[in-house]
């Protein structure tokens, strides 16, 4: 198993976090993982990414040029990285931003409201945990129970009041993915 | 199996690592690819009783380092490419006075100020000397976030050992990206320091200096410390391999692009080209012997570095003529993807079959 996972969005729509959490719950799980941000000039509302490789064998490049899926939160995201998803690989789309239609016919796609879904549940900045959601429920990466417990490893403590919010996100997303 | 394994980015492990490892002072000005290193310590040492201090300039901290060594403490200091340059003339004094002390470079594309992205064009700057006069700094380059914490240890280890500033060579991938690491039980060796101007207390004085006016002393000086680098040259070579026994054509990278390389090694593998990895972990003393030795069997050699090529010409040296060394480089910040290092792994392989 080898899933080389780009994440991307505005900065301040979580995406790093995405990423991180799902470093974790590999991690937890045994796996070899890596993470790696975008670093750079960008402030606030720019664009952010991060790159996960979860593997069950020894990652080389933690650099990844053909992603098997991409996580886009917003419209430049997916004009940025779809391209480089590999054949039959996964694009999961924030269909609340991003009204365009995927380019490419040889991959596959899921949509999923996660603004709207973030904002029903009452707080739009858990978008990025109904695209996790969705991601895990297209994959099987990681188990949803792992992802708790990464959760709580990720946030800072004084947070933890919103791992309830968060994984309602979670499950929202894996429901819509279904 | 989770263990004692925690998720952290390189420039965090580093600086946990030189705790457990017994840094008591850490001086050092803050710069881009390498800041989360002295915000963690900013907050740690203190917590551990330990000197934080972030200095003036460049040139203050290494000077700082430079006092502390003196007295016989475990320092560190850190920064990047633009910074490291700064830290030159100290680096020479602190060669020269045979003092131990740790310097992280987490290396960004130059020259000049350059960018803040992930380089390793100050390979010549950091195995050559660097600054002036004929020194050598121990050099380690770790290729994941586990050995940015062991190298770590080790590096304070053999400063004590040999009396020399010894570098971590990193880049700015490594130093951002988060990655498993355990610390294990890190156990300082600290060795006793009886050069140490602690406080003369009855003994001899201890003088700690690298001015030698005769220059009889100063060619005395140098011839030890020469007998000194050789000795890390027999003793202290590290190195890496992957797939290299029955490997045609070798790629020699280190750091980050090393592990660009196992990839790429894979996909060559996959169609059948004997391709493998040399992976030098001491960039001074650097592992000639076995390129050599490889260089018996092996029909080809690649260096593979972000940069526009320093290392190869280590290659050079140590391949001696016997076979063709290539290389491939991409600077500025710019870091190739395992398909490019693919690619050209394709075209050595076809030009030295066609050979």
């Amino acid at each position: 198993m080898k899933q080389e996972v780009i994440v991307a969005g505005f900065g301040g729509q979580g995406v790093l976090l995405l990423g991180q959490v799902l470093a974790y719950a590999g991690m937890v799980e045994g796996k070899e993982v890596s993470w790696l941000p975008s670093y750079g000039p960008e402030m606030r509302g720019g664009t952010a990414n991060c790159t996960v490789v979860l593997s069950d064998t020894e990652i080389g490049s933690p650099v990844v040029s053909q992603p098997s899926c991409v996580i886009a939160l917003n419209l430049p995201s997916m004009e940025k990285f779809e391209p480089m998803l590999k054949p039959g690989g996964l694009l999961i789309i924030n269909s609340s931003l991003i009204e365009k239609k995927a380019e490419r016919d040889d991959i596959e796609v899921v949509k999923v409201a996660a603004t709207e879904i973030a904002n029903e549940l009452g707080s739009g900045r858990v978008a990025n945990m109904v695209a996790l959601g969705a991601f895990v429920q297209q994959t099987g990466a990681v188990d949803f129970a792992t992802l708790e417990e990464a959760l709580k490893e990720v946030l800072p403590q004084r947070r933890h009041d919103l791992i309830p919010l968060n994984l309602q996100a979670i499950q929202r997303g894996a429901v819509e993915a279904e | 199996m989770r263990g004692d394994k925690v998720l952290m980015v390189g420039n965090e492990a580093i600086g946990e690592a030189a705790i457990r490892a017994g840094c008591q002072l850490y001086f050092a000005y803050p710069i881009t690819p390498q800041s989360e290193l002295p915000q963690l310590l900013a907050r740690r040492m203190p917590e551990e009783g330990r000197v934080f201090l972030q200095a003036e300039s460049e040139v203050a901290a290494i000077n700082m380092v430079y006092g502390a060594a003196g007295a016989g403490s475990r320092v560190m200091t850190s920064s990047s490419s633009p910074g490291i340059s700064l830290k030159q003339e100290g680096i020479s004094y602190i060669a020269g006075a045979e003092l131990p002390c740790v310097i992280v470079n987490i290396v960004r594309g130059g020259p000049g100020l350059g960018g803040i992205q992930p380089a390793q064009s100050d390979y010549f700057q950091a195995t050559k000397g660097g600054g002036h006069g004929d020194y050598r700094l121990i050099v380690l380059a770790p290729a994941s976030v586990q050995e940015m914490v062991d190298l770590t240890a080790l590096a304070f280890d053999l400063a004590d050992k040999y009396r020399n500033p010894v570098m971590i060579l990193g880049d700015g991938v490594l130093g951002q990206m988060m990655e498993p690491v355990e610390f294990g039980d890190i156990k300082p060796e600290i060795p006793s320091k009886p050069w140490a101007t602690t406080g003369r207390k009855g003994r001899d004085r201890n003088v700690v200096n690298s001015l030698y006016l005769d220059p009889n002393k100063l060619e005395e000086h140098n011839w030890h410390l020469q007998a000194k680098y050789r000795k890390i040259e027999e003793e202290e070579i590290r190195f890496d391999t992957f797939n290299l026994d029955d490997a045609q054509l070798i790629i020699v990278a280190y750091g980050i692009s090393a592990r660009i390389a196992r990839t790429a090694i894979e996909m060559a593998r996959a169609d059948g080209i004997a391709a493998g990895l040399l992976r030098p972990i001491t960039l001074f003393p650097f592992p000639t012997g076995a390129i050599a030795q490889a260089a018996e069997k092996a029909r080809a050699f690649l260096s593979l570095e972000l940069s526009a090529g320093q290392m190869v010409e280590d290659v050079r040296l140590a391949v001696n003529g016997k076979r063709p060394v290539h290389f491939y480089g991409r600077t500025g910040g710019i870091i190739p993807t395992p398909q490019e290092v693919y690619g050209e792994i394709k075209k050595i392989a076809g030009e030295e079959v066609a050979k």
